[in-house]
């Protein structure tokens, strides 16, 4: 009895499935309006998982504020958990692409997640939107479905380095970070600056990312004015207080990861008084921002870093790009090049367009970790306008010269 | 004992044509590309149940050699040397990784073994995190290209599952053969009576020896797969969680037996990969099986299964089999 019954449910099921099938097709404008399908590699699991997690943030606070809906599309979002490993990315991906059959990917997070999948979305043709460091996806081995809505590695440093040498004087510093491209790269874009404009870098010190204790790094540091720390995802903290621990006074500069706005209500006092160089400020006087930390704050409860700015950002620009493809996103060539072209004037972190490499050029801000009201922030001191991942360089010299690395550019002695 | 045995021709009849026609009733390339993960860890497993199941040698270092295979394939192609020089050095790496790791931790079996294993499986994986010019540190290396033998490209998805499937059914054949081998069986005996091994005039410590070089050979194997099919190696693949949930898979499809390994890592890859997409906490749904194998099925999935399937027949049938059971 109930056999019978779930099958001609079954069959009522299929009949009426193959009746909508022959209705749609003969209709062209609703394939159109196929929704758009938008894919996140992000982290969720592990350490990395706190700017991960932003990231997912980032990008459902812009979907809720359209709507879900870009250039007359649905959009619908799919999410994937990459474990912060390169295989786990690579599956992920393949999940998006194969399985979801997504028209554009925002993420990965962490530059060996990008290594790792960057051949494969040159393969699939999908355009990718990743907040990842590794300099040369947009530098001398470009990817021409990649683009970076926030900045490479070293595009932060730049404008660090000249703030210290120019603003702060500082003349002797160690730079320490870990010891990957991440790393490395932001590392050397700030020694190129900080020689070029009469400083001297008089060490560098490579702790490995998985660190236990920084004492024995900590203790290396001496002989200067001042230390540029380059820490990623929640290892700026322990550094610091270690840094302090040891009775430590030089004053720190850093770049976006370093200290970063979500970073803020971990920080303790050994924080007060650090300089970092971020795409995003907090504190940024805009309509866009207004509303983007209003929606993270009500919806989250946190405010808004970093991470989840570039994806908000990176959602802003697909959503742009769609609207100047008038909504096709199946000509994969055709779409890249309307990502590519984008300009947007009302973005968290201010206006920004995208150079030929798909590398975003946009405003940099120096800002000084201070206490006001009870709560630690960081100010806005500088704002450097502009800034491409060239900095001031001739694009062909820098690209003639080697990628910046754990060796590039040498010490002097 | 003649039907037993034309059922099982017949099941492995299926089994390989359901295996070999894939592509065709499987939806999707992301599925196939689950297929081919699904024969590249199995072959891995089954490297590691030479050890875990035929010489009650418990390993937690497999990783490191699957990892060293894979990096030695990525250095060579590299360094601009061919596939095929990269594969036959990547199989020598790891056997001989293999034979260094045997003689360091054959000196004891059990805890002691795997303790050994253990830290072995952590220096290799030390040495890739920090050995930075040669491995690349935490930026990996990367596989731009997979072989095209004889003009048929391995980088279509396809292509690669059944070249995947071609290797795991020669592994699955060798294994069979090793096993019911007078070294298999030999293996066996040190396995479960070391002492009279010996007295019986065995070379207990060369047998095993021999064991640890044929699962290294098919953990390299496996660990060539992989990076072909990744096209990418970084450190995280040698870590100790790699091990273990290779580990896993053995103990969970049922150590010593053919069919275990395969099984189990057809459950780790589909939880880690599809239901993953589902379950955010799909670590936890993972516990939770091997928790539930662990207590219903401590031997096993594919012996418990076995046994639950005896115990069905059997009540359906019980005078065949005290009839079978007859001299």
């Amino acid at each position: 009895m109930s056999r019978k019954l779930s099958r001609r449910k079954f069959m009522a099921g299929t009949a009426a499935g193959a009746a909508l099938a022959t209705f749609k097709f003969p209709t062209p404008a609703l394939a159109q309006a196929a929704p758009f399908k938008l894919g996140l590699l992000t982290v969720k699991t592990g350490p990395l998982a706190q700017g991960g997690i932003q990231m997912e943030q980032g990008v459902v606070t812009y979907l809720k504020e359209k709507n879900y809906t870009f250039a007359g599309r649905k959009v619908e979002f799919i999410s994937a958990d990459t474990g912060g490993n390169p295989a786990g990315t690579k599956t992920k991906a393949q999940e998006l692409i194969e399985r979801e059959k997504v028209d554009a990917i925002l993420g990965p997070l962490a530059a060996f997640e990008l290594l790792a999948v960057t051949d494969y979305i040159t393969e699939q043709k999908t355009p990718m939107l990743s907040l990842a460091g590794a300099e040369d996806m947009t530098q001398r081995r470009p990817n021409p479905y990649f683009l970076r809505p926030s900045a490479t590695s070293a595009q932060a440093m730049h404008p660090m380095a000249d703030f210290a040498a120019k603003e702060l004087k500082l003349k002797r510093i160690v730079t320490i970070s870990e010891d990957f491209a991440f790393g490395h790269e932001q590392m050397g874009g700030f020694q190129q600056t900080f020689e070029e404009a009469g400083g001297k870098i008089v060490n560098k010190i490579w702790p490995p990312l998985v660190t236990p204790d920084y004492t024995p790094f900590v203790a290396q540091i001496g002989d200067c004015d001042g230390v540029c720390q380059g820490f990623a995802g929640s290892n700026p903290l322990r550094f610091l207080k270690t840094y302090a621990a040891a009775g430590l006074k030089y004053p720190v500069v850093t770049g976006e990861t370093g200290g970063d706005d979500a970073l803020l209500r971990s920080f303790g006092d050994e924080a007060l008084g650090m300089y970092s160089s971020c795409p995003y400020t907090l504190d940024l006087d805009t309509d866009g921002n207004k509303r983007f930390v209003a929606a993270m704050q009500k919806d989250y409860g946190v405010d808004p870093g970093f991470y989840a700015a570039g994806l908000y950002v990176a959602a802003q620009t697909v959503a742009a790009g769609l609207e100047k493809s008038n909504g096709k996103s199946d000509d994969k060539d055709a779409f890249i090049k309307a990502l590519r072209s984008v300009e947007l004037k009302d973005t968290p972190r201010g206006a920004i367009k995208y150079d030929h490499f798909g590398n975003v050029v946009g405003d940099f801000f120096i800002r000084h970790l201070e206490k006001a009201n009870g709560k630690y922030v960081n100010k806005t001191v500088k704002t450097y306008h502009n800034i491409s991942q060239f900095w001031t360089y001739d694009e062909k010299k820098f690209l003639a010269a080697p990628v910046y690395s754990r060796n590039y550019p040498p010490m002097k002695s | 004992m003649n039907s037993t045995m034309s059922l099982r021709v017949f099941a492995i009849i299926i089994a390989v044509a359901a295996l070999a026609t894939l592509p065709l009733w499987m939806g999707g390339i992301y599925y196939i590309n689950v297929a081919s993960q699904i024969l590249l860890y199995a072959v891995f497993a089954l490297g590691l149940n030479v050890l875990v199941g035929y010489a009650g040698l418990t390993s937690l270092g497999h990783a490191g050699l699957f990892g060293v295979a894979a990096y030695a394939t990525g250095y060579m192609l590299q360094l601009g040397y061919g596939h095929t020089e990269s594969i036959l050095v990547a199989l020598l790496v790891g056997v001989a990784s293999m034979a260094v790791y045997a003689v360091l931790s054959l000196r004891s079996t059990g805890i002691g073994f795997i303790m050994i294993t253990l830290a072995l499986g952590e220096i290799l994986w030390g040495l890739a995190y920090r050995w930075i010019s040669l491995t690349g540190g935490d930026n990996g290396i990367n596989v731009p290209k997979r072989p095209a033998p004889f003009g048929y490209s391995l980088s279509n998805a396809t292509n690669f599952y059944f070249t995947t499937l071609i290797v795991f059914l020669l592994v699955v054949v060798v294994m069979a053969i090793f096993v019911r081998s007078p070294l298999g069986a030999a293996l066996r005996g040190t396995r479960d009576q070391p002492r009279r091994m010996n007295a019986l005039g065995y070379h207990v410590w060369a047998i095993r020896f021999y064991a640890c070089l044929f699962s290294g050979l098919l953990t390299a194997v496996s660990g060539i797969l992989f990076v072909y099919y990744t096209q990418f190696i970084s450190p995280q693949t040698l870590a100790l969680t790699s091990s273990a949930e290779v580990l896993l898979m053995v103990i969970a499809g049922g150590p010593g037996t053919l069919l275990g390994p395969i099984v189990g890592a057809g459950l780790v890859v589909i939880v880690k990969t599809v239901v993953s997409g589902f379950i955010e906490r799909w670590n936890f749904l993972l516990g939770a099986i091997f928790v539930a194998i662990v207590i219903l099925m401590p031997d096993g999935l594919v012996p418990g299964t076995t046994r639950l399937w005896r115990l069905a027949t059997r009540k359906r049938a019980p005078v065949a089999a005290k009839t079978e059971g007859a001299p």
